[in-house]
């Protein structure tokens, strides 16, 4: 018999537990099963849809939000294991109506088709440049090699990012520091 | 995914204790390989320890003059450490071969050392697997093995490691301390991960109830003359066919000292001290470095899909002891090869 047709064991041990997150500025005193992924956590339970499910195993970057300032796959993320954290969305990146520099400049160079993992890859940029390792195209690709694109607009997508870095960057990883 | 309960101990005895109040319990840190195991069913965990509030976060001189590593460091900070990057270039670059900036931003240092092989049917839970299902046979041997071993095999399992991270860790002959319910211990890194003989299910020789706390750099200087060389399908993000980290001291334009450890070719990283004997005493060029390739390879054996692997192992020995010798370490962002 394979492994998935067993009963799974222990299956009552049903343990919803209290945990506090700081999601785009605002603090949330929450109530979450231990195996809910923060990416369903914001999706089904907070109505953040913003952040896409792609593959749901840490292979295509969609999921990806800033945990404490750092790019992560919240599809490989427990919630309860981030209690006390604070998480950015795509939805958290703008001020009001002003979109973020990364935003505008996707807009601007027509860095998506279909816009599916394009949440996923602004937070995944705005991360790499708070961390503020790549300073040429050839490194903006390899750091952002953890967000496919199947329109594959890698090209307009680097684009864009190659014109924060020259006019924000350093902004940005100050502010992060 | 399984329903489990979850525990979140603050020190080591603690989060020992806890893992031994349950016989399927896990440590979880990172979560980026056991999560996905648990999206497949092929980990069913009823509890999972959450390590990540032990204070095992620090990078610090070793008693020795080396580098101790807390088990919870994040593989990026390992990555990027001022010290690691000036005393162990080659196990920064090993890690920044590996995985995308956000999975090494979630991943720990002990957790990549217990990643599990990427093999195709240890996560088919529809197909036999002696690792996961011990007794039910290998898929993998008379299946689609391109990605699979060729050193160190047995009828049992032809898995491979999936680390870079291990592989620059072998070769720098890292030391990995553990902590369980009789205390600490201390393992060598050729001594941690197995080869899968009759039991395949058992990827290291850590204990059920041990806990890696952190792993230690030795007092050694391979900084001038090391590459770290990874072959894959795709020039990011994928894992290695095959790899090869290479350190050595040269002097006076003769080999003082050699290090060589491969991955994606074994159940563990392949160091081969008999190899690194071979070089002691040769010229640092490449006509040393073919029969040292040669012999590393004297036993490798393919499964039909995998057979290419032998040889561009061989090739890649050969290229990254010379990339080594003329001090132009594999840069890992232009991924050309020189």
């Amino acid at each position: 018999m394979n492994s998935i047709l067993k009963p799974g064991p222990n299956t009552g041990a049903a343990q919803a537990i209290p945990i506090t997150l700081t999601i785009n500025g605002e603090v949330r005193h929450l109530t979450v099963e231990p195996w809910t992924s923060l990416l369903d956590l914001l999706r089904d339970e907070l109505d953040l849809t913003g952040t896409k499910k792609g593959c749901d195993h840490g292979q295509c970057g969609a999921c990806t939000v800033l945990i404490d300032d750092r790019r992560v796959n919240s599809c490989l993320t427990l919630a309860v294991m981030k209690d006390g954290a604070s998480i950015t969305t795509v939805e958290g990146l703008s001020q009001g109506d002003e979109l973020h520099p990364m935003q505008d400049a996707f807009i601007e160079h027509d860095a998506f088709q279909c816009g599916y993992c394009t949440p996923g890859q602004i937070c995944s940029a705005v991360g790499l440049i708070k961390e503020g390792r790549a300073h040429s195209a050839e490194e903006i690709r390899e750091m952002m090699s953890g967000n496919l694109c199947r329109c594959g607009c890698y090209v307009n997508i680097v684009t864009a990012i190659e014109q924060v870095i020259e006019s924000d960057g350093a902004r940005i990883k100050e502010a992060a520091e | 995914m399984n329903r489990f309960s979850y525990a979140r101990p603050t020190d080591v005895a603690e989060a020992v204790r806890e893992v031994g109040s349950d016989p399927s319990a896990r440590f979880i840190a990172g979560g980026t390989n056991l999560i996905d195991l648990m999206k497949y069913n092929v980990e069913r965990p009823t509890r999972l320890v959450d390590i990540t509030r032990l204070p095992l976060t620090t990078i610090d001189k070793a008693d020795g003059g080396g580098l101790r590593i807390g088990a919870l460091v994040p593989n990026s900070d390992l990555a990027y450490d001022d010290q690691v990057q000036a005393r162990y270039p080659l196990l920064s670059d090993a890690i920044l071969a590996g995985a995308s900036p956000q999975l090494r931003n979630m991943a720990s240092t002990g957790g990549n050392l217990l990643q599990r092989t990427r093999c195709l049917y240890f996560y088919d839970t529809a197909t036999p697997c002696n690792k996961r299902e011990p007794g039910s046979g290998c898929s993998a041997i008379e299946g689609v093995n391109r990605i699979h071993a060729i050193l160190g095999t047995s009828s049992k399992c032809i898995a491979t490691h999936p680390s870079d991270m291990c592989v620059g860790l072998a070769a720098l002959n890292a030391k990995v301390h553990v902590a369980g319910p009789s205390g600490e211990r201390v393992i060598a890194m050729a001594d941690f991960h197995r080869l899968p003989g009759d039991q395949p299910e058992r990827d290291t020789n850590l204990g059920p109830q041990e806990l890696i706390v952190a792993v230690e750099l030795p007092d050694e200087d391979f900084s001038k003359n090391y590459s770290y060389l990874k072959l894959r399908d795709r020039l990011s993000y994928a894992f290695a066919l095959v790899s090869v980290a290479a350190a050595l001291k040269i002097d006076g334009g003769k080999i003082a000292e050699a290090r060589m450890a491969l991955g994606g070719v074994a159940h563990k990283p392949w160091r081969d001290t008999t190899a690194e004997d071979m070089l002691r005493g040769k010229p640092a060029e490449e006509a040393s470095f073919k029969p040292v390739a040669d012999h590393i390879l004297r036993d490798a054996r393919g499964f039909g899909h995998n057979d290419f692997k032998i040889d561009l192992a061989r090739r890649a020995i050969v290229r990254a002891l010379s990339q080594a010798a003329a001090g132009t370490p594999q840069t890992q962002t232009d991924k050309r090869i020189k």
